[in-house]
């Protein structure tokens, strides 16, 4: 697990979830789980978010939404598809208004399965993201370093 | 007149779990209009059927809404056993029946927390969820899942409830009828809460009734209608008296679904002083042919299942009318001459369940 250097805020958009992760996304905000020890917040404005979490595949009418979504969250992000649905498409696949999963529309880093998935492994997929986090971060402290230098 | 404005609504909206645009025409703060656009999280699981034998269905009819999951699996597994006429044990009637309380208990949990948030009363939010986790609890103990349990199956129940599991469950839930009462009097009682919910988003009876909405938003409005009084599953052997209010206002939405916690609670004492003995399923040969309406009350409301089924393992159509779909003309009622702060209340008074509304 990478050090955490900052408290990463998640945005949660529901994409064409049964709501069952949804539930288990804000499960993990509550007294059991608790996320917010570990300086995770919940906020919902895209412009503050460094994580996004979707649930639930893509459909004809979500695409813009995640896509807009997605270009309105500041660089460096990561995104984290939660649950099978958000994964692959899982058992709504054949389904003729789903696309299938987000990966289809935007760049996906981790993947957490299980449907619905458990708290204890979206908290897992969150705490990786931070790693991601910080190693998209660096990078891109260094580029923008070398652009100013050659600037 | 004041100038009028359309304030977008969604579908990303900090106080929504779930999607759901609403176009507010507004002069001032207050709401002159609301015009709901929906089908952001519309699948189209109900042609699923094409692809997926009836069997199979039964998971898929679970995962129209991860709230009430096991409802819609059970009103599905009942509406495909009238029609092949199965005759489910006792028993399974009854693990259904617990399963369905207990599912009513933590979805109006969820929307009590749910509620305490959009009104801005974070420890309220987390008390109310704190004491959803004992029920989840519960459920992953008797059925492997928190939230999607595929517990049922068509002919009865995949998974039993030893007596002492079922001794420690009525245990837990006599200790959380104080837990429950100590946390649904702030509800009730406290200043700020009140100050928020009377006298905002009335609903008379005669509207409820015209706008077709059902579940808590009807009884709450003075109607009392409750689909647990056709006894489908074990309701039929059990005492319910729906919960009504007659003030029709978000206070006694929120009222009558604090009432509905405490009888699912005696529900759950009901069920565990006549749970029958004995086997769990039957098991079902063929393939099912005819056509069913079957209903049920979910938390939310009044929910139907139609299966037309034709003889072969595919069914020809099954259609889900959804309690949060007929509650949507009534949420647009109360919105109209709102203030433009107390929408995200108002949208919520209604319980929605937008993933059960598009499915």
């Amino acid at each position: 697990m990478a050090k955490l250097n900052r408290s990463p805020w998640l945005l949660h958009y529901d994409g064409s979830s049964c709501n069952g992760c949804d539930i288990e996304v804000l499960a993990c905000l509550t007294p059991v789980y608790d996320v917010e020890r570990f300086g995770v917040v919940n906020t919902g404005n895209p412009l503050h978010a460094d994580i996004l979490l979707i649930t639930g595949g893509i459909n004809s009418q979500n695409q813009a939404v995640v896509q807009q979504i997605y270009s309105q969250m500041p660089n460096p992000k990561v995104v984290v598809a939660v649950g099978a649905c958000a994964c692959t498409g899982g058992i709504f696949k054949e389904c003729y208004n789903i696309h299938g999963g987000v990966d289809t529309t935007i760049p996906v880093d981790i993947y957490v399965p299980g449907c619905a998935a458990r708290p204890e492994s979206i908290i897992d997929g969150v705490v990786k993201a931070v790693g991601v986090f910080q190693e998209k971060y660096e990078k891109y402290v260094s580029e923008n370093k070398e652009r100013k230098r050659s600037s | 007149m004041a100038k009028q404005t359309v304030v977008p609504f969604g579908p990303q909206h900090p106080v929504l779990p779930e999607p759901i645009h609403l176009d507010l025409v507004l002069e001032d703060e207050t709401v002159v209009e609301a015009v709901p656009s929906i089908g952001y999280v519309h699948r189209g699981l109900e042609k699923l059927v094409e692809k997926k034998d009836f069997n199979e269905m039964v998971y898929v009819a679970e995962r129209i809404c991860g709230i009430c999951s096991f409802m819609h699996g059970m009103g599905y597994c009942e509406a495909v056993e009238h029609i092949m006429h199965v005759d489910v044990p006792a028993r399974a009637k009854y693990l259904r029946t617990l399963w369905c309380e207990m599912s009513r208990l933590h979805s109006h949990l969820l929307w009590l927390g749910l509620l305490a948030d959009a009104f801005g009363f974070e420890s309220l939010f987390m008390q109310s969820w704190r004491m959803r986790e004992k029920i989840l609890d519960m459920f992953e103990a008797s059925t492997g899942g928190r939230v999607i349990f595929s517990v049922n199956r068509i002919g009865g129940v995949l998974k039993d409830i030893p007596p002492e599991m079922l001794r420690d469950f009525l245990k837990r839930f006599d200790d959380m009828g104080a837990d429950l009462r100590r946390l649904t009097r702030t509800f009730l009682d406290d200043y700020s809460v009140n100050e928020r919910l009377r006298d905002v988003g009335f609903l008379t009876k005669e509207q409820a009734l015209s706008l077709g909405a059902v579940g808590p938003m009807l009884r709450a409005s003075g109607v009392c209608y409750d689909v647990r009084k056709t006894g489908y599953a074990a309701y039929g052997d059990l005492e319910v008296e729906p919960v009504v209010s007659t003030i029709g206002d978000s206070y006694a939405r929120c009222q009558v679904r604090i009432g509905e916690l405490f009888q699912s609670l005696d529900l759950i004492r009901q069920v565990g002083e006549k749970m029958p003995t004995g086997p769990i399923a039957v098991p079902v040969k063929g393939n099912p042919e005819g056509e069913f309406f079957m209903r049920c009350e979910q938390p939310r409301g009044e929910a139907v299942y139609y299966v037309r089924a034709n003889g072969t393992k595919n069914l020809d159509r099954m259609r889900v009318r959804t309690p949060t779909f007929a509650n949507i003309p009534a949420m647009l009622q109360t919105l109209k001459g709102s203030q433009l702060a107390d929408v995200p209340l108002l949208i919520l008074t209604i319980d929605p369940c937008i993933s059960c509304t598009e499915r």
